[in-house]
């Protein structure tokens, strides 16, 4: 017989009104920007270049992290060892390490008077280089290399353990366990990994900034940013935005239908005992893959912390403002998405509507800097854009958050309605005294995580400031690319290792609370 | 007291019927084979399941309220407690929702909790008590709510047979204490004998009309004998 669930009775209101903001905000920067632009449009070929560049990286980039990520997620999924929970753990750090602080750590690494161009160069070789295609693409396997692996992980951890054990008492080998167990998941969740990377590296900025730019290799966002900040071109700005829109707008709907759930976390990471693969080879097979992933993923981290130590003392004082600043712009950003990300996982976690899912997935399309080109057009007829720098900046940060969040809350609200739906409506509960006693208490272990993500995101983002600030407002990460910008390496290595922690930190203290007393 | 008139469900290929009346105070005993639509048939009246036709409570049409606007008190195989809120305040719920209690109800919190045997446990959460002690601060609830009505679907079913015996003792007591009537789902006709006074047989989406317990078991009908395999 069928088992019913009785929807819960928040305000039926609250979730349309939250997504139709984000909505309208997304829509009047577009019909702001659409207005800006020169119809028809045309494209020039520096304009083709920069959509060529950001389709190709993006490409090699799922491709790269997608096919890495296979034989260390396999590695990770069959072997136990010390360490391996903190290894697991810390295949989640990129997700919230802010983009320039790990490219500054690249750096240190790869670069051209980096820790691999020194050693090469005792051998008389000449050193890396990471600008240009190269650099952009080590910059996004470094940040999605560890997401495919999670991905990949999870769904091999998703096999019952019986299935292995059935495996290991017929002495299959692994060649047949790869073939039975292995493969028809792989073939699942890869196609939606390879989707989720290629997607997020379309709108990639931070990294086109640093790392690219010139001809040839300046993405479709980053010419934006040319545009509006150094030729002041709004026609062209608002151009290329449309450009991008249709770009990473297609590919997130084509993509839509093959995203994988982003898991909040793998808190239930029992390594499940397995049988196959006990061979020499394997296992050290299994060892160089897990070495070389932990290797490129720990050194530039640790690299990031060696050189800021030193530079923590030559740090000017504006960027302890700029720290400030970024707490208070992360602080706001996060509310901003808990107050959306709410209403909107309930609203959608409950509606039968099947659209109501793509639409969490617009904001992965929307660019942020189509968002702040748009209202800088719109508040500049009545106000200096600049003092809104801030404002707009934690705004669009929220927006960038909530399909994530959105995401991670959605399966915490089903189960809610799913166990405590009828009870609820039997004692009455509605409104806030249901979302206080019941919802809230429920869900608040990946709320913490996703305001966790939200903070960690907006304190470490380089997006939108970039285009808006003035000399006298800058966040944390604009205070470091300015540093970066003038040579002062060792002032921003420092800067980056003030970064690192107010990142880490603001994580750790959200995701901390949705820890404390939360019961399962 | 409940009154069931023309009440239709049809879920998928699946349809209930039912027209039947309860007088105040009565015990009744829902029985029947799994599948046949005992948990449909308390989830209409409930309020949890769309029905048509009409559903009285205490002579007023409750058809179209919202469940707890039916005069109902209902608890289910299972969730019948917040997990994360102490019984105390589980009982709490039962007089307000919004859970700001003043010092009266407080102790009529403490009071309920002290009838069912559980004073030395409203600081504890559910997941700290045992089985029976969850059912017990259930039973708590039912009795601060003191709805007219009350709809048992199974809530006891997890318990040892001792333990639902002595849940099903302790329901009669919060029945009469309240002076609530009774519905009650169960699959074991001596829950039935031992709890009820009348019992509503239900069979492929056909509902019995209610029948005094001691008539109907002596002298099953043919479907319920056949369930019964007496």
């Amino acid at each position: 017989m069928a088992r019913h669930t009785q929807p819960i009775k928040t305000s039926t209101l609250t979730g349309p009104i939250a997504a139709g903001s984000v909505f309208f905000l997304i829509l009047a920067a577009l019909a702001a920007v659409a207005s800006k632009a020169q119809w028809p449009v045309t494209f020039g070929v520096a304009d083709w270049a920069a959509l060529r560049f950001t389709v190709w990286q993006s490409f090699l980039s799922a491709l790269v992290s997608v096919v890495f990520a296979i034989p260390v997620a396999r590695a990770l999924a069959r072997r136990r060892f010390v360490g391996r929970g903190l290894l697991v753990t810390l295949l989640g750090a990129p997700f919230i390490l802010p983009v320039i602080v790990a490219v500054m750590g690249l750096l240190v690494v790869f670069g051209r008077s980096g820790w691999v161009s020194q050693g090469l160069g005792l051998f008389g070789l000449p050193p890396l280089s990471i600008y240009g295609l190269n650099g952009v693409v080590l910059a996004h396997v470094f940040f999605n290399l560890p997401l495919a692996t999670r991905l990949i992980l999870q769904g091999w951890q998703a096999i019952p353990a019986e299935q292995f054990r059935l495996a290991g008492q017929l002495g299959l080998p692994p060649v047949v366990v790869f073939r039975t167990l292995e493969w028809p998941v792989l073939r699942q969740v890869v196609p939606g990994a390879f989707a989720l990377i290629f997607v997020i590296c379309l709108t990639s900025f931070a990294v086109a900034l640093t790392l690219g730019g010139g001809p040839r290799a300046t993405t479709i966002e980053l010419a934006i940013y040319q545009a509006f900040r150094f030729e002041f071109d709004l026609g062209r700005a608002a151009m290329l935005s449309l450009l991008q829109l249709v770009v990473a707008g297609s590919a997130a709907v084509a993509a839509l239908w093959m995203l994988p759930p982003i898991a909040a976390q793998m808190g239930r990471d029992r390594p499940v005992q397995r049988w196959d693969a006990r061979g020499a080879g394997l296992r050290a097979l299994d060892t160089m893959w897990i070495g070389l992933a932990a290797t490129f993923l720990l050194v530039p981290l640790g690299a990031i912390a060696a050189s800021g130590l030193a530079g923590l003392g030559q740090m000017p004082s504006q960027v302890w403002s700029a720290a400030w600043t970024s707490a208070w712009v992360a602080a706001l950003s996060t509310v901003v998405l808990v107050a959306l990300a709410l209403p909107i996982s309930m609203w959608l976690a409950q509606t039968r509507w099947g659209g109501a899912e793509a639409l969490t997935l617009v904001g992965l399309a929307a660019s942020p800097l189509m968002i702040g080109t748009g209202w800088f057009i719109l508040i500049n007829p009545f106000a200096a854009p600049t003092q809104f720098a801030l404002i707009v900046t934690a705004l669009v940060n929220a927006m960038m958050s909530l399909p994530f969040a959105v995401r991670i809350l959605m399966p915490a609200m089903r189960q809610v309605i799913a166990e405590y739906g009828r009870l609820s409506a039997s004692l009455g509960l509605s409104g806030l005294a249901l979302w206080r006693i019941v919802v809230l208490p429920r869900v608040r272990a990946p709320l913490g995580f996703a305001a966790g993500l939200a903070a960690a995101l907006s304190v470490g983002d380089l997006g939108v400031v970039a285009l808006f600030a003035d000399g006298d407002r800058a966040t944390l990460p604009l205070q470091m690319y300015r540093l970066m910008g003038s040579y002062r390496t060792d002032a921003a290595a420092g800067a980056a290792l003030l970064l690192l922690t107010l990142a880490l930190g603001m994580f750790w203290a959200c995701d901390a609370w949705g820890r404390r007393h939360a019961e399962g | 007291m409940l009154k069931v008139e023309g009440l239709k469900i049809s879920l998928g290929g699946f349809a209930l019927q039912a027209s039947f009346e309860v007088d105040a105070g009565q015990r009744v005993a829902v029985i029947g084979p799994s599948g046949a639509g005992k948990s449909t048939l308390l989830g209409a009246i409930g309020g949890y399941i769309p029905s048509e036709g009409r559903i009285d409570v205490g002579g007023k049409d409750v058809s179209n309220a919202a469940p707890d606007q039916r005069g109902i008190a209902m608890l289910f195989q299972d969730g019948n407690l917040f997990p994360h809120l102490t019984l105390a305040q589980n009982v709490g719920l039962g007089l307000r929702p919004s859970l700001r209690l003043t010092d009266g109800e407080r102790a009529r919190v403490s009071e309920a909790l002290d009838q069912v045997g559980l004073a030395a446990f409203e600081a504890r959460k559910p997941g700290d008590v045992s089985g029976g002690q969850q059912s017990r601060a259930a039973l708590a609830r039912v009795l601060v709510q003191g709805k007219p009505l009350l709809l048992l679907d199974e809530p006891f079913a997890a318990l040892g047979p001792a333990l639902r015996g002595e849940m099903l003792d302790l329901t009669s007591t919060v029945a009469r204490d309240t002076g609530a009537t009774v519905l009650m789902i169960t699959h074991a006709p001596e829950d039935a004998e031992r709890a009820a006074d009348h019992v509503i047989f239900v069979d492929e989406g056909r509902v019995e009309p209610p029948q005094p317990v001691s008539e109907i078991m002596s002298n099953p009908p043919p479907a319920l004998r056949a369930y019964l395999g007496r």
